[in-house]
């Protein structure tokens, strides 16, 4: 027989027994719908992630904090030592986070260390509002990190570091409410900062629209130059110096010609000095090793609704040789090798795993589309150029043809049996 | 090179089960069969027949004695030429049609093409062929399963027949027809024996149809007991039942 008989048979086979067909597909559809999605998923936001990466820039920084020992429990109450047991909070990790913080003595000693090229804190500031013209007041907070990493920008330019005058990159959510007409508009303009010292007296402090960004996932707020964050934080402070000077992280930049193996033994001298070192890559790869283990556990639900999948089409199969005796009887009397026996219906399974996953992830795909541009819109919204659900042609080829190798396997057993069949005794008549 | 084509079975013993169970359906069988002959093995029901059928069709092995078909050892010859041995030279009429349902007439008398890997042109036109030979050609797209008894074997025949088969093996092929139906059916055969040649091996217990061979081959419990030649040799093939019309045909199949 023909190969292209072979397929042809067994595509008009799958089709004679219909509601059998159906229900089986209908098992696997549900498995290749679920992974197609959870793919898309996972394929969406390791894009975003990647794009924030490529966006935040950066590559030769590393953002310091002191190694974190204080909280762990069970380990009881650690002494206190007046040198280093100053605690701040320090924007790094989930909410409510505190760190040991680092001192100007540990700010040399990192500066010190072979590879870094230079160090410096950074301060946390909290203003209370932010002001354009006469226009409303509207909360507002500063990414402390905003100063070495590069926005995504819809307007103007970035921050200049080196600049004394004090500079602002606003997120486009402000645009609108601040009173100006369009994102261009804003670039340029003079706004009003207003914050609270640590006597609880306001101040104000005036700084330059230099670019609208996308807000993004991990540097939420706006971003300032170290001009307008000095001028704050000498707001902040009232002009009462503190004994001893702390901050929660600080900020170096690395030797950029340094290699990937050479930037990570420096972190690992960090490290034994005390000090947790992370690239903005680590930090938001930390972020994706999350999501991706939601996506695995996703997946695997998928490939547990695929297994009993398999079944049905062991037992689809297996109904359909014991109902065809005669005719494989027949078709083997009449010379077919019992080779061309199972490539048959083996055949015949990867048909229905073909039915099954093709529709599976086509559906994936419409509803998800459509899914992900209600959500783009809507809760979404929040995060611009989150594609929360991408398909990629190679995945969705995977899961199809992974959907057709598992039904392949599940069509062995039924197809070794067909193949087996006596032809003499499947024709004999009582 | 015809001439050479006997099949020549000598001692054959094949037995079914084991143990207590164990029943010797044919016990030490030897027959021998031209090219070109018609030839009947007739016995009751149970007494072997099918089974000899099957040994001398290659359908099964027997448990002692040879079989040489056309000089060749059947022990000695692969699966693969077995095979090509039952899709190539011979064709079957089983007990029962074996019609594929849902299947149109044509896909149904084309399987042993499409098995031995003809191109679909060209089994088409063959099959086509076929049926036109057996006044079906109007049924080709017709299912199998709206056919009438008649109609029905009349395909399984068509199926028989398609390749070109040297011998046709036929398993009580009038048995599950009516009388008038059975003998157009008969008719059929004998044509096909007279005009191509084709050798007919024809599995029986009735002594009208056994006595239009030209030799009958009485088995009883796995023994042959006699054999027959007829005293005819070709006369009755042109009896009453031979000039049967391709309306006959239709009528009686229609009927049945
Ligand atoms: N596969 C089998 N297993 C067990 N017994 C069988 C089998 N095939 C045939 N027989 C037995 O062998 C005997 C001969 O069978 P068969 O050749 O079909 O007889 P016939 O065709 O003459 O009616 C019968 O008694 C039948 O029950
Ligand atoms: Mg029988």
């Amino acid at each position: 027989m023909r190969t292209k008989d072979l397929v042809a048979t067994a595509i008009s086979n799958t089709f004679r027994s219909k509601l059998r067909t159906t229900l089986t597909v209908l098992a696997i559809f549900v498995g290749a719908f679920t992974l197609t999605l959870t793919n898309a998923v996972g394929a969406g936001v390791s894009q975003y992630v990647d794009a924030q990466v490529g966006a935040l820039g950066s590559p030769d920084v590393f953002i310091i904090t002191q190694a974190n020992d204080a909280t762990a429990a069970g380990d009881g109450p650690v002494k206190y030592d007046a040198g280093s047991s100053a605690s701040v909070s320090s924007q790094q990790g989930p909410p409510g986070t505190t760190t040991k913080a680092l001192t100007d003595t540990d700010l040399t000693k990192i500066g010190d260390t072979a590879g870094i090229v230079s160090v410096d804190p950074i301060r946390a500031v909290q203003p209370d509002y932010i002001e354009y013209g006469t226009g409303s007041q509207y909360e507002f907070s500063i990414n402390a990190t905003s100063a070495v990493t590069t926005a995504d920008l819809t307007a103007g330019a970035q921050l200049d570091g080196s600049a004394s005058e004090a500079q602002l990159v606003l997120p486009d959510t402000f645009v609108t409410p601040l009173g100006f007409a369009s994102a261009d508009d804003a670039v340029g303009a003079s706004v009003s900062i207003g914050i609270t010292d640590i006597l609880g007296e306001q101040h104000t402090v005036n700084a330059t629209v230099v670019g609208v960004s996308l807000e993004s996932l991990l540097a939420a707020g706006a971003g300032a130059n170290d001009a307008l964050i000095a001028e704050l934080a000498d707001a902040q402070s009232g002009g009462i110096e503190t004994a001893v000077t702390s901050y929660g992280v600080a900020v170096a930049h690395f030797d950029t010609a340094l290699s990937a193996d050479s930037v990570t033994a420096l972190k690992a001298d960090l490290a034994t000095a005390g000090y947790t070192a992370s690239t903005i890559e680590d930090q938001l790869g930390a972020v994706q090793t999350v999501i991706n283990g939601i996506v695995g556990v996703l997946n695997a639900f998928a490939v547990i609704a695929l297994i009993a999948a398999a079944f049905g089409i062991i037992n689809t199969l297996l109904m359909s040789v014991q109902e065809r005796t005669r005719e494989i009887g027949l078709m083997k009397a009449m010379g077919m090798s019992g080779g061309k026996v199972y490539t048959l219906f083996s055949l015949e399974a990867i048909v229905i795993g073909f039915l099954g996953s093709a529709i599976g992830a086509g559906v994936a795909i419409g509803l998800g589309s459509a899914l992900s541009a209600v959500l783009s819109k809507g809760l979404l919204s929040g995060l611009p150029g989150l594609n929360i659900l991408l398909f990629e042609p190679t995945s969705v080829a995977f899961v199809i043809l992974l959907v057709m190798l598992i039904a392949f396997l599940s069509g062995t057993l039924p197809a070794q049996r067909a193949a087996r069949q006596n032809p003499i005794e499947s024709l004999r008549y009582e | 090179m015809d001439s050479e084509w006997v099949i020549d079975a000598q001692g054959l013993e094949k037995s079914y089960g084991s143990g207590a169970s164990r029943f010797d359906a044919l016990k030490g069988v030897s027959v021998q069969i031209a090219p070109g002959e018609t030839v009947a093995i007739v016995g009751k029901s149970g007494s072997g027949k099918s089974t000899l059928m099957h040994l001398l069709a290659l359908l099964d092995e027997p448990d002692q004695g040879t079989l040489q078909v056309a000089g060749h050892d059947a022990k000695s010859l692969s699966k693969r030429a077995v095979n090509e041995l039952r899709n190539k030279e011979f064709g079957f009429v089983f007990q029962q049609f074996f019609l594929t349902p849902n299947v149109s007439v044509l896909d149904n008398v084309i399987l042993p093409l499409k098995i031995a890997g003809m191109g679909s042109k060209e089994r088409r036109r063959r099959g086509m062929e076929v049926l036109e030979q057996l006044e079906l050609a109007d049924k080709a797209g017709n299912k199998a399963t709206t056919l009438s008894g008649g109609q029905k074997q009349r395909v399984v025949i068509g199926r028989a027949l398609v390749n070109a088969p040297r011998v046709i093996f036929a398993d009580e092929p009038t048995g599950n027809l009516d009388t008038a139906t059975g003998a157009v059916v008969e008719d059929i055969l004998f044509e096909l024996n007279r005009s191509q040649g084709i050798t007919l091996v024809i599995v029986t217990h009735d002594e009208d149809l056994a006595a239009r061979c030209d030799r009958q081959i009485y088995i009883r419990d796995g023994l042959v007991v006699s054999q027959t030649t007829s005293t005819h040799t070709g006369s009755t093939h042109t009896g009453a039942h031979a000039q049967a019309t391709p309306e006959a045909l239709t009528t009686a199949g229609g009927a049945a």
